[in-house]
């Protein structure tokens, strides 16, 4: 489980995340949602450590992060827009992510899935964006993390890949291991979360189970109960009203 | 294998195959080829070659190195979420550009001379003091364009810096140096020279092969007084220890940036 706790991060006089805390339970899917800017990509690169905090905790299970990194081996991600060093071919990037983890537990389904071996001697500048989002999403599953940060992960990706890849992520959470992600396509967020973490102006509005969600906005459907979220937060701030 | 070999192999194979990269070995070779097509005797050579190796080593150090940090950006972000420490991320990446543009440098240098014999033609130490200038440059100007690159988002920003830094190291600085010499041309200027030059790396570069090959026509007011305050043996020592500190402050600016920013 991961535990956020008071968690603040400002790049010069701008708040970026204020006093964010959230709990990741395992065996769920937690959503991650908000308008543009609102600090979903800075939560998730202080969970990772590729950015500080500037004030809270981040747990996990129980125990803060070290700041030698050594609990991201428990972690996989995938970046909103993947790009590798474009002459390199995508077996040696796999070849090379084995290599920085000798002796970890390896699961390479969704290279088989994917089809990703018929593009191994493929340089990966060469792919399409699908197909680049394809080997991302592979090389933050390799290791068959506990903790999987997804950040737009079915951006790109073709209907039969997504399906392989939502039918992979329920799979993921039957073992109790936990799913962060964040999209901007509402139906599928639907469709996988089990907790929904909404985040506007660097915090956080609401978080909790997607039921109740609907039952606090009143609606049936994800969409538009992240919308009512919105809108009464628009003329909460008076930005409509 | 370490992480530092591992991110090392990933660079140089990636830029190894590098169009870019190609093309700067070829057009290096092709000025050399030039050079002794229309250029003459192998001193007369080499000095062309210094010339060109001044202006052409820190500009392409410092343009592509800058346009690949940019491009590394996600790749930076992947290798940061695995549980390795950043300075070994960072000394990975630094030699990964570093190594394959000062190989491409010593190719596109020195396969024309070794072709044409210029070693029959031109004190193997001149060349050999060209080869280490060239790789030392070529080491500096890549960590001041990660320097560059780490310190700013923007990329036009970033090479404009880059271009700006260029500009400064290899003309401009000159330029201030004849300026301070003309206006305080009364005054003993020696010492305070001699650190202006060694604040350069490409003053230091020019007046290393400059020395080995004996020319001291060509050497300048501040190559003159290097010889004379150090001698044919110190200086190049002292030199090569310049360009060392000169590889070495960059390197570390870099690092610590690297280690501090948030990606």
């Amino acid at each position: 489980m991961i535990t956020l706790d008071g968690l603040r991060k400002s790049y010069g006089a701008r708040s970026v995340l204020d006093g964010v805390s959230l709990g990741l339970e395992p065996g769920r899917i937690t959503a991650l949602v908000g308008p543009n800017g609102s600090g979903k990509t800075t939560l998730i690169k202080c969970i990772l450590g590729l950015a500080r905090a500037d004030a809270g905790r981040i747990l996990l299970d129980g125990v803060p992060v070290d700041a030698d990194g050594q609990y991201r081996a428990r972690i996989g991600y995938a970046p909103q827009s993947p790009r590798f060093p474009a002459n390199l071919a995508v077996g040696e990037l796999f070849a090379m992510l084995r290599a920085l983890r000798p002796g970890a537990e390896v699961d390479d389904s969704l290279l088989d899935n994917f089809g990703l071996r018929a593009e191994w001697a493929t340089p990966v500048g060469t792919l399409s964006g699908g197909w680049r989002q394809k080997v991302s999403l592979a090389a933050a599953w390799l290791f068959r993390p506990d903790v999987l940060i997804l950040d737009e992960p079915t951006a790109g990706l073709d209907p039969i890949a997504a399906g392989i890849f939502k039918h992979a992520l329920r799979g993921f959470r039957a073992e109790g291991r936990t799913l962060l992600i964040t999209s901007h396509i509402l139906s599928e967020l639907e469709e996988l979360a089990d907790d929904v973490a909404f985040l506007s102006e660097g915090r956080l509005r609401f978080a909790g189970p997607v039921h109740s969600l609907l039952s606090q906005t009143g609606m049936r459907r994800l969409e538009p109960a992240i919308a009512a979220l919105l809108r009464g937060l628009r003329v909460e701030t008076g930005a409509i009203a | 294998m370490n992480a530092v070999a591992l991110v090392l192999r990933a660079g140089v194979r990636d830029l190894a195959r590098s169009r870019w990269l190609l093309a700067y070995g070829l057009g290096l070779a092709g000025v050399a080829e030039l050079l002794f097509i229309f250029g003459g005797a192998g001193n007369q050579v080499v000095l062309s070659l210094l010339n060109a190796t001044l202006l052409l080593v820190p500009l392409v150090a410092l343009v592509f190195g800058t346009m690949h940090v940019y491009a590394s950006r996600e790749f930076i972000e992947l290798l940061l979420s695995q549980p390795l420490p950043r300075a070994a991320v960072f000394t990975g990446l630094y030699l990964g550009l570093a190594l394959p543009l000062a190989t491409a440098f010593l190719l596109g240098v020195g396969v024309p001379l070794v072709l044409h014999g210029a070693a029959s033609e031109a004190p193997v130490w001149a060349l050999i003091a060209l080869a280490v200038s060239g790789a030392f440059l070529t080491a500096a100007f890549a960590a001041l364009a990660m320097v560059i690159a780490l310190g700013t988002d923007d990329r036009l920003k970033g090479m404009s810096l880059s271009l700006a830094a260029w500009f400064l190291l290899t003309i401009g600085y000159d330029g201030g140096v004849l300026a301070i010499v003309s206006m305080f041309g009364d005054w003993p200027l020696d010492r305070p020279l001699l650190g202006l030059m060694l604040g350069n790396p490409v003053d230091v570069a020019r007046v290393l092969v400059l020395t080995a090959l004996d020319v001291s026509a060509l050497l300048g007011y501040t190559g003159a007084l290097f010889r004379r305050a150090f001698g044919s043996l110190l200086g190049p020592s002292i030199a090569i220890l310049a360009l060392t500190l000169w590889c070495a402050l960059p390197v570390y600016l870099a690092r610590r940036r690297f280690i501090q920013r948030d990606f």
